[in-house]
């Protein structure tokens, strides 16, 4: 069964004259443990259509299902407990609350949902523990690197075996390094059975994904088939 | 390609046998590039003609010879490494061409060119990803030599995104009037580098 599924999907805003079409009917399914990424030029739509998937906005036209579930019509408490549950953000800014601690932040959205928070500190300490800075757990974000930071904000995506992180430029802000180390986290996320959705306009990142959709103007405009092994790179040949 | 310093800077770690020295290069480069055995012995020839390796003279030219790099060779090492190589001229690139071409070429969208080159490209990248991950995690030599490559690959798709985004623009924008031409700078009289 499909974590993702988009069918169809349009979203405009304004109106005539003024419309802009920011996705026009965009079909995208993404596996369990499959990462996908987009990418395309400003404007293309990368950005809308992670907001949709996410459920924080609704298209204009079209069907979402998470896990199968259609979210027209889904009433709100039940979206909100699906984003809680279900649903992982991780965004290029981070958005850590900067009064809490990192266990605290990577705890928060087991709390919000009504877990006791004996539990939920500990599910948050695990998941600050799978991405390496457990040792963190106690520094407040303006006392942790970028890096840092962007760990414990992919530990909150992750908390309590969600099955969908959605990632809008994770890794913005951030040097290629550190960069290339958030992919590789994501990338084992995915290796444990989440599904990833991962929104970037750089190829390096791309890369790490099973398949690259690109959108142009509101539409995909091609995606990547499943590469070969890595073998085929190295045939052999001549050193001149 | 400068294989003759490549082979000094493993001589420079102490005496090797021509085919130890060719092992050597294979493995400190991840096996990327392989190197033919006849063309180790012919650099080392050359080497030892300039002065800059010696062998240990048992007369006869074959397994037994070993090599080591000479007080010359040590000072011809060190010059190399801090040279930069001449960039100046950039070379002829078929990609570059297409671009220009597609752009001029009636009935040709340059967009779907480019999009048709980017996509090779990123499935190229994703390939040499896995590989990153793969083998080279415990292999420097190859991750570095990977690493170079996504880099270099990663450069030629930021190139694709700007000719897209400059192409889109000059189709947008009114026709100017022409312009009398400015001197050619010096740059473009040194030509391409082939």
């Amino acid at each position: 069964m499909s974590v993702l599924q988009l069918r169809g999907v349009s979203k405009t805003y304004g109106q005539e004259p003024a419309t802009v079409h920011a996705l026009a009917g965009v079909d995208l399914s993404v596996q369990a443990g499959e990462m996908v990424a987009v990418m395309g030029p400003s404007g293309s739509g990368k950005s809308t259509l992670l907001t949709i998937a996410g459920s924080l906005e609704e298209p204009t036209s079209g069907e979402v299902l998470v896990c199968g579930m259609a979210l027209a019509g889904m009433p709100q408490g039940r979206k909100a407990r699906l984003r809680r549950r279900v649903i992982g953000y991780v965004f290029q800014d981070f958005n850590l609350l900067p009064g809490l601690t990192a266990a605290e932040n990577a705890a928060l959205p087991l709390e919000l949902d009504g877990v006791a928070v004996p539990k939920a500190r500990a599910a948050g300490l695990a998941a600050l523990e799978a991405l390496g800075v457990a040792d963190r757990a106690g520094r407040f974000p303006d006392q942790l690197s970028g890096g840092e930071r962007q760990r414990v904000a992919i530990a909150r995506a992750v908390v309590g075996d969600r099955r969908l992180l959605l990632a809008d430029e994770p890794s913005g802000a951030l040097d290629s390094v550190n960069a290339d180390e958030v992919m590789r986290l994501l990338h084992e996320a995915c290796q444990r059975g989440v599904a990833a959705v991962v929104v970037t306009h750089d190829a390096q990142l791309a890369a790490w994904a099973d398949r690259v959709v690109f959108l142009r103007d509101g539409r995909v405009s091609g995606q990547t088939t499943r590469p070969p092994g890595p073998e085929s790179l190295l045939t052999p040949g001549e050193f001149r | 390609m400068s294989i003759p310093h490549v082979l000094l800077a493993l001589l420079a770690e102490g005496p090797k046998y021509g085919l130890q020295l060719r092992e050597e290069f294979e493995a400190g480069t991840g096996e990327v590039w392989p190197l033919n055995v006849g063309q180790v012995y012919k650099t080392l020839g050359r080497l030892e003609r300039d002065g800059l390796a010696e062998s240990d003279g048992t007369g006869q030219d074959g397994p037994q010879k070993r090599f080591r790099i000479t007080p010359r060779g040590e000072e011809a090492l060190a010059a190399w490494l801090r040279t930069p190589p001449d960039l100046t001229s950039p070379p002829r690139d078929e990609l570059v061409m297409k671009v220009l071409v597609a752009a001029r070429v009636p009935g040709t969208d340059a967009h779907e060119v480019i999009q048709a080159h980017r996509m090779y490209l990123v499935e190229l990248m994703q390939q040499w990803t896995r590989l990153k991950e793969g083998e080279a995690r415990d292999d420097l030599g190859l991750a570095l030599v990977v690493d170079a490559e996504l880099f270099r690959l990663d450069a030629v798709t930021r190139w694709l995104d700007a000719a897209d985004t400059r192409l889109k623009r000059a189709a947008a924008e009114p026709s100017r009037p022409a312009r009398v031409p400015a001197p050619v700078p010096q740059l473009r009289r040194l030509g391409a580098r082939r």
